[in-house]
């Protein structure tokens, strides 16, 4: 059923820390490692070995900048599904393969129903979702939901892919319908927003931005400048004795 | 937005086809159209058709063609599934109406009404599976519905006109439909063209990325090194040059030609008149070809936001 189910309190997202995000691209190959054996599998890749590689990813890392000259910052973005509370996504699903779950708010795909018509992908204003030519339907991010209920993994262990794998703890997942877990905190705190407000679609997701610049340092305990380091050279003999010979 | 052929195809093959079911189902039995089983033969194998053959040809983008009757489900929220249901529901009146007409010389006014009603209702669904979608700022505008329909009633127009010609009729009164369909078909796309020259960016790329507060935004370093499905599919770009010139081509065609070969109608002999109604109609579907794939080619997805692109 494409049309939406009634607003639900759990909303399962992502927030993306873009002070901390060294855009090593981590999440985005992790994210495609998990996802090939996954719900979604396989991401399929085309010529992989070939002039012109190119597959199904459902997290993407672009690199902008920001701002102009000595204010201006390099800011790494990484992209994927925002699990929208309005995803024209879903609504504009003419088989009702795309659908939002009620109990968490994951925005999904059933493979089985889907004709490929692409129509979702024209619907999402962020590009979260990429055509499968080979399988002939429409893949999306997750959220790991093979992995974030996965009984048989350690508790710890069942947060999304990249989230696991993200090396300087960029990417926090939690219900962002709660607002006391600790996502929720985190984006009163740091001031989280979401993207493009104005397509109207309510993103889940929340982005923490830059922190402001420190253009100044506190004093740090060193000397203004360092002894020149021939200094201790004079006393040695042996050092001296070089030092008259090559001077002649 | 990619320029996929099945869907410029469609989307002028099937308008063309709604507009000249609409005025069958509303001009029959009127002096206007022959009064003869042949012309409804004619005029419903051709409005049938080529509603068929765009109907088909919609399947052939599909990545599971054979599911494609899973698209009748979800009409309460997707306009791609309402457009499907009324487009195969509309078979319906229009068999009844054709099979009296045609093989019992009973034309039944309400199975032609009720044909009559489906065809618009089926364009303007059409219309708004592309007017529905916001990324699209050039799509998600009131000026693409009267567009599609508008389009739609001149393009069938003028295959009437051209079929009743055909049959050794000429009545004044389906030229003046023709003509003012034109015109107004015509003042819709400059308006259309006017709006999305002037209309305010609906998205930038601060707003996309949130950055707007450190200063302008712009790409550094683009995710992947190769084209992928997003950029082949909503990155597709054109050269404002070639969008003048395929404006102009467009506007000749569909409109211009048209006009003119139907305003002379009077001044040429029957057959050289009935020549003319087929050029027209013939230079309309080529100019609402050319339309529909600048529709698409024009078209700006948000995604590109992503990819470089400052505003859309």
């Amino acid at each position: 059923m494409t049309s939406l189910p009634p607003p639900g309190t759990r909303k399962l997202g992502l927030v993306i820390d873009l002070d901390i995000c060294v855009g090593c691209h981590a999440c985005a190959v992790n994210c495609k490692e998990w996802n090939s054996g996954g719900q979604m599998a396989p991401l399929t890749d085309l010529d992989p070995y070939g002039a012109h590689p190119h597959g199904v990813w459902f997290n993407r890392v672009h690199s902008f900048e920001a701002g102009e000259g000595g204010e201006g910052r390099t800011v790494h973005f990484p992209r994927s599904c925002l699990h929208c509370e309005q995803p024209a996504c879903v609504e504009v699903c003419p088989t009702g393969a795309s659908y939002k779950r009620a109990e968490d708010g994951i925005v999904l795909v059933n493979e089985d129903l889907c004709i490929g018509c692409k129509l979702c992908s024209w619907a999402c204003p962020y590009g979260a979702r990429e055509f499968d030519e080979d399988v002939g339907v429409m893949k999306k991010c997750t959220l790991c939901i093979d992995k974030i209920y996965n009984e048989t993994l350690d508790e710890r262990d069942r947060v999304p892919a990249c989230v696991a794998t993200c090396p300087v703890s960029a990417r926090h997942f939690g219900d962002l319908g709660d607002p006391g877990s600790s996502v929720s905190r985190l984006v009163a705190e740091r001031g989280g927003y979401e993207l493009m407000p104005e397509m109207g679609y309510k993103p889940v997701n929340r982005y923490l931005p830059p922190r402001p610049r420190k253009d100044s340092a506190g004093c740090t305990g060193a000397p203004a400048a360092l002894p020149t380091p021939t200094a201790g050279a004079e006393a040695n003999p042996l050092l001296r004795w070089i030092d008259r010979m090559l001077s002649r | 937005m990619h320029p996929a052929g099945s869907v410029i195809w469609f989307t002028t093959l099937s308008g063309a086809g709604y507009g000249l079911l609409f005025l069958l189902g509303l001009l029959a039995g009127t002096p206007l159209l022959p009064d003869s089983r042949w012309f409804a033969f004619a005029t419903l194998a051709l409005g049938l058709g080529l509603v068929t053959a765009g109907l088909v040809s919609s399947t052939l983008h599909l990545g599971h063609p054979e599911r494609a009757w899973r698209a009748f489900s979800q009409w309460r929220s997707s306009w791609l599934s309402r457009e499907g249901v009324l487009s195969v529901a509309g078979y319906f009146p229009a068999g009844v109406f054709g099979i009296a007409w045609v093989f019992f010389s009973h034309r039944l006014a309400w199975a032609g009404w009720l044909m009559a009603a489906f065809a618009p209702a089926t364009v303007y669904s059409t219309a708004m599976i592309y007017a529905s979608l916001k990324p699209v700022p050039r799509w998600y505008n009131p000026w693409v519905a009267p567009n599609y329909l508008l389009l739609a009633l001149m393009t069938g127009s003028l295959l009437l006109r051209a079929l009743v010609a055909l049959f050794g009729l000429s009545p004044g009164a389906l030229r003046m439909l023709s003509t003012a369909a034109i015109l107004v078909a015509a003042g819709a796309k400059l308006a259309y063209w006017w709006h999305i020259g002037r209309a305010a960016p609906a998205a930038t790329a601060e707003s996309a990325t949130g950055l707007g507060a450190l200063g302008r935004v712009r790409l550094l370093e683009a995710p992947h090194t190769e084209e992928n499905y997003l950029l082949k599919e909503m990155g597709y770009r054109i050269a404002r040059k070639h969008a003048t010139r395929l404006r102009g081509i467009a506007f000749l065609f569909a409109f211009v030609l048209p006009l003119l070969l139907t305003a002379t109608a009077p001044l040429l002999s029957p057959a050289l008149a009935a020549f003319a109604a087929v050029l027209a109609a013939a230079s309309a579907m080529l100019g609402v070809l050319v339309e529909r794939w600048l529709f698409f080619a024009e078209a700006k997805h948000s995604v590109i936001l992503y990819y470089g692109a400052s505003a859309v």
